[in-house]
Parts: C-alpha cells; sequence; structure tokens
C-alpha cells in the first residue's frame, strides 16, 4: 500500500526555472526508495518538495491519498514526513537532549518521554552524549542524531538527504544497517545518495535522477551491473 | 576605579543590557540590525508617562511614594502595561514594515527601512511631548551608603534589581521551557526548526514581544533615574548594539554582561576623559573584545 505518491511535480527555486521537471512515483511502507543521480540533478530539491521545504509549481505529492498542497513543513511534519536535510541536520549549539526534546514537542505530552527513550535505545551512542553539544558530535553520532530527531515522532515517512556524506565506510555501513531496522519497523524511506554501492545495498527500488527527470527505475544492488545506469553516472565510480 | 563608578555604570548597564535583549535576539533570528529598537525604550518610557498620570486622574490623586524611592505604584502599573504596549508596538512595525520587507529585500533595505522608522517613531514623540524633558516624579532622590565611598539612590538600587530580575527571568525562559528551546533553534537554524514542527512566524512574533517589552523596561528605567526626553532610545542605540555584538549575537547572558561592562567603562571614562567622550567608550571596548573575541563574549558562532 503506498504512503507517499508523488505525480509529476515540477519545483524550483525561482519561478520560471525548474530544478525537478515532473517526477513521479510512489513509496511503500516498510520499503527503501533510493533515489541517485549526479551533482546537480535535483535530488536535494526534490527531497526538499516533499518535506515542505521547496515550494511546488505543479504536479501533487499525497500521504496516504490526502493532498499536501500548500502545506507549511512544520505542518508536514505533524503529519508524518520527516526530513533530515544534508547540512545543518542538527541544532548544533543545542544539547543532544535539548534535540531531542525540540523534536518531539509536537507529540501530545504524555508520549515525549517515552519516544525520547526509544531513541536513546535505538541510537546507544547519544544516551552516553545527552549533556554533550550537538555540534562536539563526532561525524557519525551527529548523523545518527540528525536521523534520530527525525524518527522522533515516529514518521511514516522518512526521507534523507545523503546521510553517508562525510562519513568513513565503517560509519556508512552502522547508518545503512540502522535504515534498513528501521524500514523493517514499517516507515516508508526515501534515501538520497551519492554513495550508489552503499545505498544499493540496501535499496528496495531505485530511481536515477537526471536534469530533473527520472531517467532509469531498477531493483535493488542488480542496477550496478547495468550499462544505462554506469553511463548515467560517467566519470563517478559507481 | 572607585565604587561609585561601579555602582553607576551597573544601574546604566542593566539598562543597556535590557535593552541589547531585543537587538540580540532580533539580530540572531533575522539578521539584521534594526535601529528603531532604541525607540522602543523612548516610547516605553512615554507610553509609562502616559500611563501613569491616566491612573493619576482616573483616581483623583498624583502618585504617591513607596518608601523613600521617588515613585509610588502608579508608576509600577504603568511600566506593566507599558511594557505589554510597547510589546504591541514592536510587534506592529513588524507585521507593517519589516515583515514585508523580508519576503522580498534584502538586509541592507530592512536597515534603512529601520533607521527611517525610528526618524518617524521619534518625530511623533517629540510632535506629542516636545523636546524638553521630562520627568516621572519632582521629589528628591534620597541616598544610601552601601560600601564605603559607594552611595546609589533607592531608586538606582531598584531599577538594577528590576534589571537584573527581569534579564534573569528572560535567560531562563529560554533556557528552559520549550518556547525558549524553540526560540534558540530558530536562530541557529530556521529550516531545520521548521522541518521540527516550529512555526517560525510564530517564533519571530515571541521575539518581536519579547525584545518591545524589555526594552520598554529599560526606557522607563532610564526615566526614573535620569529623564525622559525623545532622543533617550536613540542616544541609547549605540550602547545596545555594542553590548550586543560585546556579550555574542543571540546571547541574553551576552546582552548582560555587555551591557554591564559598557555601562562601567562609560561611568568609568566620565572622570578621565570628561563627558564629550562617553558615547565614544562604546565603540573602544567594543573593538577591543572584538580583535580579541570576535564572536564576542558568549557568541558561539562567527557571523
Ligand atoms: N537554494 C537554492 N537556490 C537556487 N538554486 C538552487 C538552490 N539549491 C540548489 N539550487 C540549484 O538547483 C540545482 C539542483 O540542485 P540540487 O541540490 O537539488 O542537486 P542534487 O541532485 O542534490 O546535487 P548534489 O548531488 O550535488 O547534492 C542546481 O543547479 C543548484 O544550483
Ligand atoms: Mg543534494
Amino acid at each position: 500500500m503506498s504512503v507517499l505518491t508523488v505525480e509529476t511535480v515540477v519545483a524550483g527555486y525561482e519561478p520560471g526555472l525548474p530544478i525537478v521537471r515532473g517526477v513521479s512515483f510512489t513509496l511503500s511502507a516498510g520499503e527503501i526508495l533510493v533515489l541517485l543521480g549526479p551533482n546537480g540533478a535535483g535530488k536535494s530539491t526534490l527531497a526538499k518538495a516533499v518535506a515542505g521545504l521547496v515550494t511546488i509549481s505543479s504536479g501533487t505529492v499525497r500521504l496516504r491519498g490526502v493532498s499536501l498542497a500548500g502545506m507549511a513543513a512544520h505542518d508536514r511534519i505533524r503529519h508524518g514526513v520527516a526530513f533530515v536535510p544534508q547540512t545543518g541536520n542538527v541544532f548544533a549549539g543545542l544539547t543532544v537532549a535539548d534535540n531531542l526534546a525540540i523534536a518531539v514537542n509536537i507529540l501530545p505530552r504524555a508520549e515525549r518521554a517515552g519516544r525520547i527513550a526509544a531513541m536513546l535505545a535505538l541510537f546507544p551512542d547519544l544516551a552516553a552524549a545527552r549533556r554533550a553539544r550537538a555540534g562536539l558530535l563526532s561525524g557519525g553520532q551527529r548523523q545518527m542524531l540528525a536521523i534520530a530527531r527525525a524518527l522522533a515522532v515516529a514518521p511514516s515517512v522518512l526521507t534523507l538527504d545523503e546521510p553517508s556524506a562525510g562519513l568513513s565506510p565503517k560509519l556508512v555501513g552502522a547508518v545503512m544497517q540502522k535504515l534498513r531496522e528501521i524500514r523493517d519497523s514499517g516507515v516508508a524511506i526515501l534515501l538520497v545518495e551519492q554513495n550508489a554501492r552503499a545505498a544499493l545495498a540496501v535499496a528496495d527500488r531505485a530511481m536515477i535522477l537526471a536534469e530533473g527527470r527520472i531517467a532509469h527505475e531498477g531493483h535493488g544492488a542488480s542496477m550496478l551491473d547495468d550499462p544505462a545506469v554506469a553511463g548515467l553516472y560517467l566519470g563517478r565510480r559507481v | 576605579m572607585n565604587g561609585q563608578i561601579v555602582i553607576d555604570g551597573m544601574t546604566s548597564g542593566a539598562m543597556i543590557g535590557l535593552g541589547a535583549i531585543g537587538v540580540t535576539l532580533t539580530y540572531g533570528l533575522l539578521r539584521f540590525a534594526n535601529f528603531a529598537h532604541g525607540e522602543f525604550a523612548t516610547w516605553g518610557a512615554y507610553i509609562a508617562l502616559v500611563l501613569a498620570s491616566l491612573l493619576g486622574t482616573l483616581l483623583g490623586g498624583a502618585d504617591g511614594t513607596i518608601g523613600d524611592l521617588t515613585f509610588g505604584w502608579h508608576l509600577l502599573v504603568a511600566l506593566a502595561g507599558s511594557m505589554v504596549l510597547t510589546a504591541l508596538l514592536a510587534l506592529a512595525l513588524d507585521s507593517v514594515l519589516f515583515r514585508r520587507l523580508r519576503r522580498h529585500g534584502s538586509g541592507m533595505v530592512l536597515v534603512i527601512a529601520s533607521f527611517g522608522a525610528s526618524l518617524a517613531l521619534r518625530s511623533l514623540l517629540e510632535f506629542g511631548f516636545t523636546g524638553q524633558p521630562q520627568y516621572y516624579s519632582r521629589e528628591i532622590a534620597m541616598t544610601v551608603a552601601i560600601a564605603p565611598g559607594m552611595r546609589a539612590t533607592l531608586d538606582q538600587l531598584v531599577v538594577l534589581g528590576v534589571a537584573v530580575a527581569l534579564m534573569a527571568g528572560t535567560h531562563l525562559m529560554l533556557t528552559h521551557t520549550a518556547l525558549g528551546r524553540a526560540m534558540r533553534a530558530t536562530s541557529e537554524n530556521p529550516d531545520l526548526a521548521r522541518l521540527a514542527g516550529i512555526d517560525v512566524a510564530d517564533v519571530v512574533r515571541t521575539t518581536w514581544l519579547l525584545g518591545g517589552a524589555m526594552a520598554a523596561a529599560a526606557g522607563v528605567f532610564l526615566g526614573v533615574t535620569v529623564q525622559l526626553r525623545p532622543t533617550m532610545g536613540f542616544e541609547l542605540l549605540l550602547p545596545l548594539f555594542a553590548a550586543a555584538i560585546l556579550g555574542g549575537i543571540g546571547s541574553v547572558p551576552g546582552a548582560m554582561a555587555g551591557g554591564m561592562i559598557i555601562g562601567i567603562a562609560e561611568a568609568a571614562a566620565v572622570p578621565i576623559a570628561g563627558a564629550q567622550y562617553r558615547a565614544a567608550v562604546a565603540f573602544v571596548v567594543l573593538l577591543v573584545v572584538l580583535l580579541i573575541k570576535p564572536t564576542g563574549l558568549f557568541g558561539a558562532r562567527e557571523r
């Protein structure tokens, strides 16, 4: 059953200059959909359009059939659409505990402590660093906090923009393993990545975005062997 | 440095710190220097003057005095009323002017607009109240010795106490409440704040209300310890900015510490260099601190 439906979405930063040019896809509960593509293809822009940070000029984004048109980002998260941006994805000047407290503040009061406890159980590194300022965390811990912050509200859709960026291969593996666990708990995951190998290893389905359009769709790791895919990544190590 | 300079400097420093709260919070959140902020202090002072005299008329008697202070409870009620009304004035200025310009204009357009707003607000007061100084009270301020060589008026001590309490309250609100956390988060990263479910427009409104209310208190306290003039807030503007930058943009304890440092430095400069150099002191202190620590005393981030 599809949770998120994206239909011929056109989006960009300035009127008349579309970056995402008519993208359609669906995303189901308990599924990881990987979005690959060369630099500047519009991956981040598409992710922001789903999250509500970039305005959609035509097309629709629907959550369980209900249109999110005109809904501000701060309301989308209340409806269960969460986003982990690539940069600036934690409040660096605030403690780990405050970052999580802010995240759960939109939940009913009675649920907040339980959700924070659940996040600290899922990310044990964060439990030890609760009083630390997020800006002082290591790259890996910081990424875990960014994911925990988004996941704290038990979203139905979780979009992540290049969560592996800047991490060591070992940490990339750890992040991907977490995403698997999150997927298995029933969350629908849209994973934007440059690290095709790591992302496709956890992907249920994948799409390649080029110049704002979906150029290719496939199923997971087998895509790595497809010459058409390699062509789209000309000059990049896949 | 003698003790008298310290107590005088702290009193004016507390008022500078109160005014600087709004400067530092709006700058931290909206990234623009609001040169009309000093006028909130002036308007706050005059609104309290009007409210206090209205109370006197309504109750058929001038304000008495509390103990050996120069003012009575009429002025305390007027202070509270003025903080509310000035907060609304700050909010109104944002909705009719700054909010519209934020959507399109650059930071520079906003700064120039705030200059214009400052001029307009000040001229309105000059029109209504003339340029002549006014006073809340004609009572003689009683002084007490608080240490050898250190005398303060009771008014000064009360003003200092209330100002510090207001600043401490603001700090506690920012650090210990959900609203305060949301304000700090939005100031640091507005996009992430939106993604976390924070309504940024609400945070902006709260920031104007808070900054306006604190500026009004600074204005009333200045009126109590010195006098009221339509240019009082404008003259406070440079110390306000110096205190905010000195303390570190976005930091309320920084604004408080910055205010105290500027206040004491100004008071110390008068006997050494003469009163005409008072205004230059804020700059000198600011330059020295920025050379040593560019982010300000409590500032975490580069601007
Ligand atoms: N805030 C912005 N304002 C204007 N244009 C932007 C903005 N952000 C991105 N763009 C432009 O939109 C286009 C697509 O950018 P986007 O960040 O979506 O690409 P991407 O696929 O995520 O690339 P990368 O792999 O480098 O992250 C680029 O040409 C970029 O210059
Ligand atoms: Mg990107």
